[in-house]
C-alpha cells in the first residue's frame, strides 16, 4: 500500500506543529523521519495513524483518501503506529493484552491465542511470556508485544516513534532485522521516527527531515550526514564579536558525578568553570543536561563524585546550602518551577528577603519591586500577579529577584520563548554578571545561542557529557554530530579536546 | 464452645456481611473501569430507606428492592455524568452526593421509622443446606445472601474470563490504550458505574430488609466507607473484595462475643467497635512489608508471581481520571 501524505497542517494555539508536509511511503521500504525535538514528526504520524486529526489536508492510500476518527479505524485501514512509551496495559498479562485487542468473541480463545502469540514470536524470535504482567517486562519486550498485535491485526503501513530510546543493543538489532523483513520480504511500509543519525543512516531507504513543522530535505540511502545535519540544524550565522573575559579561579568543580534518576543516569562527569566563564549545555532533551545542572543547583541526589563550589565540597549538601555559596538555579518552567504563580512581584520581592523581620515592610517590599520594575524593563506594576505577565516579562522578572552576588548561575533555556530584543536584553544582563565575576552554565536547544554566547560547550547524550569544546572554533554540524550521539565529526574538525571524559 | 454455637456464629457473620460485600463488589467494578463512586454510605442508607418504604407499602419486597436498585444506579449515573461527561473531580461530586442521599433519606424515610414491615422469605437451598457444617453456614439463609456470594463468583468469573471483562479491566487500566483497540472507554465507564451502583442499591435492599429490618434515623451509618476501605484493602480484585468484607464481619463478630464475655467487662466498648478497622491496617501492613518481597524471592517464579497477584492489589491506572475521548 502507497501512502501519500498531502499537505498535512496541524496547529496546537499558536503552535504551528505541522506547516504543510507532504510526503509519501512506498511499500516495501523503510522511510527515516528524522528531526530535532518538536520538529512535529510524532505530530504528523498521529496524525497519519488516526490519534490526530489533521487541520487540513489529505491522506491518499493508493491515490483514494482516507480519513479516520480513531486509531482502531486507522488500523482497520492497515496502518499501526508503535509509541515511544508502548501504549499498552501494564497491570494486565501478556496474553490479556494480545487478546484484548483482537478476540471479540465473549469467551477469548485463550489457547488459540496462546498458539498465535507463540506463532508470531517464533516467527520474529520475540520470545514473550504469555503470563508474564506487561509491568515485568523491559520496554523492548513491551514493544515486541505491541508489534505482535499490529501484525496480528495486519497491518500494512507500520510506524515506529523513536523505537530505539530505551532498548538493549540486542534488543535494537533485533529490532531492525525485524524491520527489514518486514519491509523487504513482505512488503509492508515501515516509518522510523527518529533523531538519531546513526540508526537513520543504518537502516533507512530513504529519509525526510522535518523542522519547525515543515520538511526541509528529503534523501535516498546511501545519505550524505553532513546534509541531514544541514536539514535537521539549519545553517549555522556567522558567530559575533565577543567582549573578552579573562577567566578568574575556578568556581565550580565537579569530579566523577554520577546522578541516578528513574528515566536515566547521568555518569561520570567532570568540569571545571572558572570564575566569568560561560559554558553552554547542549544535548537532546532528555540527555541528561538538565539532571546535571539541578545536581550543581543541590536538587539531584548524586550516588556518586563531587561537587565543590569556591573550593568547598557541597556534595550531598542540602539546597540552602548552595545558595548560601552563592549557586542560583533559574528553571525553564517560569511558572511552575520559577515564580509562585498567584502572588504579586511586590509578595515575591518580599519573599527574595531571606532575613526579614517577622512582619513584612510592605512598603519598602513594594519600593524594592518598582525599582526593579523600572531597572529590568518589566512590563507590570508590583502588584500585578506574576502569570499575568507576558513570558518574556516573567523571565525578566526572575532575573530581577536573583540575589546581586553570585558565584554560579545555572539557567535552563534562558531565552526559550523571547523574541530576539528580549533575549538580546537577557543576555546583556547575563554577560554583566559575567564580568563580576559570575560563572554561568545554561541549557539551550538554540545551538546558536549556545555557540555565540558561550566560552565552551559541552554536549550530553544518553547520560554522557562530551569532552568541553571552544565554542569560537565549533560550528553547528560538529554539534549535530555529537548531539545525535556521532562522534566521528568534531574528530574531523578543528577541535581541541581539553580532558577525556568517561 | 460447641459446634451448633460456632455453625450458629459463623452462620451470623455470613449473613451480617452481605451489604458490604454487595456495595464493596459493586463499588469494584466502578473502579476497576476507572471510576470512583464515593458517594457509596449515603447511596445505600436512600436505597435502604428506598427498599423498606416501597415493600411497606406496596407490600411486595421484589419491588422494594428493585426500587432500591434503581436509587443506587441513579446515583451512580449522576456520579457518571458529573466525571465523565462534565469531568469534574469524581471525589467531590461524591462526597456532597454522599450527604445529600443520607440528608434525603432521613427526611423520605420519616413516616417509615421504626414501622413493622415485610422481610425477605428465608430460603434454605434444597440438598445444599442439609450438607453438614458448611449447608448450615452457606446456604440456609435468604435469597440476599446467596446473590451476594453469587456477585463474586460472577464478577471475578466475568472481569477476568470475559472478552468484555478484558475491556472493563483496559478502560480501567490505560484508557487511552483501550481507545487505541477501538474500544469505547466512556460508554464502557458509563455501564460499569451504573452496573455497580445497582449493586450498592442491594446493598442497600438487603440492609433494610434482611439485616437490619425496618428504617431508623442514620439506620445503616457507615456501612459505605467499609466497603470502599474494603476494596483498596481488597487490591480492586473480586475474591480479595469479599475476603476482606468478610475477615471484616469476622472481626466484628469477635469484638461482640468478647464484649459479652465477663472477662473484658472494663474494657470500653468502643474498643471492640473500633478494632476491627486497626486489624485491617495491620493486615495490609503485613501484606505489603519488603519481608514478604523476601519470601517470594525464594520461591519458583510461577508460585511466586501467583502469591504475589494473590495478595498485593494496584489501583487501574486510569482510577479517577478523566478520559478525553478522540
Amino acid at each position: 500500500m502507497r501512502i501519500e501524505l498531502v499537505d498535512i497542517h496541524k496547529h496546537f494555539g499558536p503552535v504551528r506543529a505541522n506547516d504543510g508536509v507532504s510526503l509519501t511511503l512506498e511499500p516495501g521500504a523503510i522511510h527515516g523521519l528524522l528531526g530535532e525535538n518538536g520538529a512535529g514528526k510524532t505530530t504528523l504520524m498521529k496524525c497519519l495513524s488516526g490519534y490526530l486529526s489533521p487541520d487540513r489536508g489529505a491522506i491518499l492510500a493508493d491515490g483514494q483518501p482516507l480519513s479516520f476518527a480513531s486509531p482502531a479505524e486507522a488500523l482497520r485501514h492497515g496502518i499501526g503506529m508503535l509509541h515511544q512509551d508502548p501504549l499498552d496495559f501494564p497491570q494486565m498479562r501478556v496474553l490479556d493484552n494480545f487478546l484484548l485487542a483482537f478476540d471479540h468473541r465473549f469467551f477469548p480463545d485463550r489457547r488459540r491465542g496462546k498458539a498465535l502469540l507463540q506463532e508470531l514470536g517464533t516467527r520474529f524470535q520475540f520470545n514473550l511470556d504469555p503470563d508474564a504482567e506487561v509491568m515485568s517486562l523491559t520496554v523492548g519486550e513491551r514493544q515486541q508485544l505491541e508489534m505482535l498485535r499490529l501484525l496480528a491485526l495486519g497491518a500494512q503501513v507500520i510506524i515506529l516513534d523513536e523505537p530505539t530510546t530505551g532498548i538493549s543493543a540486542p534488543q535494537k538489532a533485533q529490532l531492525f532485522a525485524t524491520l527489514r523483513r518486514l519491509a523487504e520480504e513482505e512488503g509492508r511500509s515501515i516509518v522510523f521516527v527518529s533523531h538519531k543519525l546513526e540508526e537513520v543512516e543504518e537502516l533507512c531507504h530513504r529519509v525526510t527531515v522535518l523542522r519547525h513543522g515543515k520538511v526541509t530535505g528529503e534523501a535516498e540511502a546511501p545519505f550524505q550526514v553532513n546534509r541531514l545535519v544541514e536539514m535537521m540544524f539549519g545553517r549555522s550565522l556567522p558567530p559575533t564579536e565577543r567582549v573578552p573575559v579573562t577567566p578568574g579561579p575556578p568556581v565550580l568543580e565537579v569530579e566523577g558525578l554520577v546522578v541516578p534518576s528513574y528515566q536515566l543516569t547521568v555518569e561520570g562527569v567532570n568540569l571545571c568553570v572558572r570564575a566569568g566563564e560561560v559554558v553552554g549545555l547542549a544535548g537532546l532533551e532528555g540527555s541528561g543536561q538538565r539532571l546535571f545542572l539541578r545536581a550543581c543547583a543541590g536538587l539531584e541526589r548524586t550516588a556518586a563524585g563531587c561537587i565543590r563550589v569556591g573550593g568547598r565540597d557541597l556534595t550531598g549538601a542540602p539546597y540552602r546550602r548552595f545558595l548560601e555559596a552563592g549557586v542560583a538555579y533559574l528553571p525553564a518552567g517560569r511558572l511552575e518551577e520559577g515564580l509562585v504563580g498567584g502572588l504579586t512581584l511586590a509578595e515575591h520581592f518580599a519573599l527574595a528577603e531571606r532575613r526579614g523581620p517577622f512582619f513584612l515592610n510592605w512598603a519598602a517590599a513594594r519600593e524594592r519591586a518598582a525599582a526593579h520594575i523600572g531597572r529590568f524593563n518589566i512590563v507590570g506594576r508590583p502588584d500585578t500577579p506574576v502569570e499575568a505577565l507576558s513570558g518574556g516579562n516573567q523571565q525578566r522578572a526572575m532575573l530581577a529577584l536573583l540575589p546581586s552576588r553570585l558565584n554560579v548561575l545555572l539557567m535552563e533555556h534562558p531565552t526559550r520563548g523571547l523574541d530576539v530584543e528580549s533575549s538580546n536584553w537577557v543576555w546583556e544582563q547575563l554577560l554583566a554578571r559575567r564580568a563580576e565575576g559570575t560563572a554561568i552554565l545554561f541549557i539551550s536547544a538554540d545551538l546558536d545561542e549556545i555557540l555565540e554566547r558561550s566560552d565552551r560547550v559541552v554536549v550530553f547524550c544518553g547520560g554522557r557529557m562530551s569532552a568541553p569544546l571552544e565554542a569560537c572554533r565549533t560550528t553547528v554540524e560538529q554539534l549535530g554530530y555529537l548531539i545525535a550521539g556521532k562522534d566521528v565529526g568534531c574528530e574531523a574538525g578543528n577541535v581541541r579536546r581539553e580532558t577525556e571524559v568517561g | 464452645m460447641d459446634t451448633s454455637f460456632l455453625i450458629q456464629t459463623l452462620a451470623s457473620i455470613v449473613a451480617a456481611s452481605t451489604p458490604v460485600v454487595l456495595a464493596s463488589i459493586g463499588e469494584t467494578i466502578s473502579e476497576k473501569s476507572g471510576v470512583i463512586n464515593l458517594s457509596l454510605d449515603g447511596s445505600i442508607a436512600l436505597s435502604a430507606m428506598t427498599a423498606f418504604a416501597v415493600a411497606f407499602t406496596t407490600g411486595s419486597v421484589t419491588l422494594g428492592i428493585l426500587a432500591a436498585m434503581a436509587v443506587g444506579a441513579f446515583v451512580a449515573l449522576v456520579v457518571a455524568f458529573a466525571s465523565i461527561t462534565l469531568r469534574q473531580q469524581q471525589v467531590a461530586v461524591g462526597f456532597v452526593l454522599t450527604l445529600l442521599c443520607a440528608d434525603l433519606a432521613d427526611f423520605l424515610g420519616t413516616p417509615f421509622v421504626r414501622k413493622p414491615g415485610p422481610e425477605m422469605p428465608h430460603l434454605p437451598v434444597p440438598y445444599l443446606s442439609a450438607i453438614p457444617l458448611i449447608g448450615p453456614i452457606l446456604f440456609d439463609h435468604n435469597l440476599f445472601i446467596y446473590l451476594s456470594m453469587l456477585s463474586i463468583v460472577a464478577t471475578w468469573w466475568y472481569i477476568y474470563k470475559t472478552q468484555p471483562g478484558l475491556k472493563l479491566q483496559g478502560v480501567g487500566e490505560r484508557p487511552e490504550a483501550a481507545f487505541a483497540r477501538g474500544v469505547n472507554v466512556n460508554r464502557l465507564r458509563y455501564l460499569y458505574c451504573v452496573v455497580g451502583g445497582a449493586l450498592v442499591g442491594l446493598a442497600g435492599a438487603s440492609y433494610s430488609l434482611s439485616i437490619k429490618l425496618g428504617w431508623s434515623h442514620r439506620h445503616t451509618f457507615g456501612i459505605g466507607w467499609i466497603a470502599l476501605a474494603i476494596v483498596i484493602f481488597g487490591g480492586w480484585n473480586p475474591w480479595r473484595v469479599a475476603a476482606g468484607a468478610y475477615l471484616f464481619g469476622l472481626f466484628k463478630a469477635l469484638g461482640s462475643i468478647l464484649q459479652r464475655n465477663p472477662a473484658f467487662s472494663g474494657v470500653p466498648t468502643q474498643i471492640f467497635a473500633s478494632a476491627p478497622f486497626a486489624l485491617m491496617i495491620f493486615a495490609l501492613l503485613l501484606v505489603s512489608s519488603e519481608g514478604v518481597d523476601r519470601l517470594l524471592a525464594l520461591l519458583p517464579v510461577r508460585l511466586a508471581r501467583a502469591l504475589d497477584r494473590a495478595m498485593r492489589g494496584r489501583p487501574p491506572g486510569g482510577l479517577g481520571k478523566p478520559f478525553v475521548q478522540g
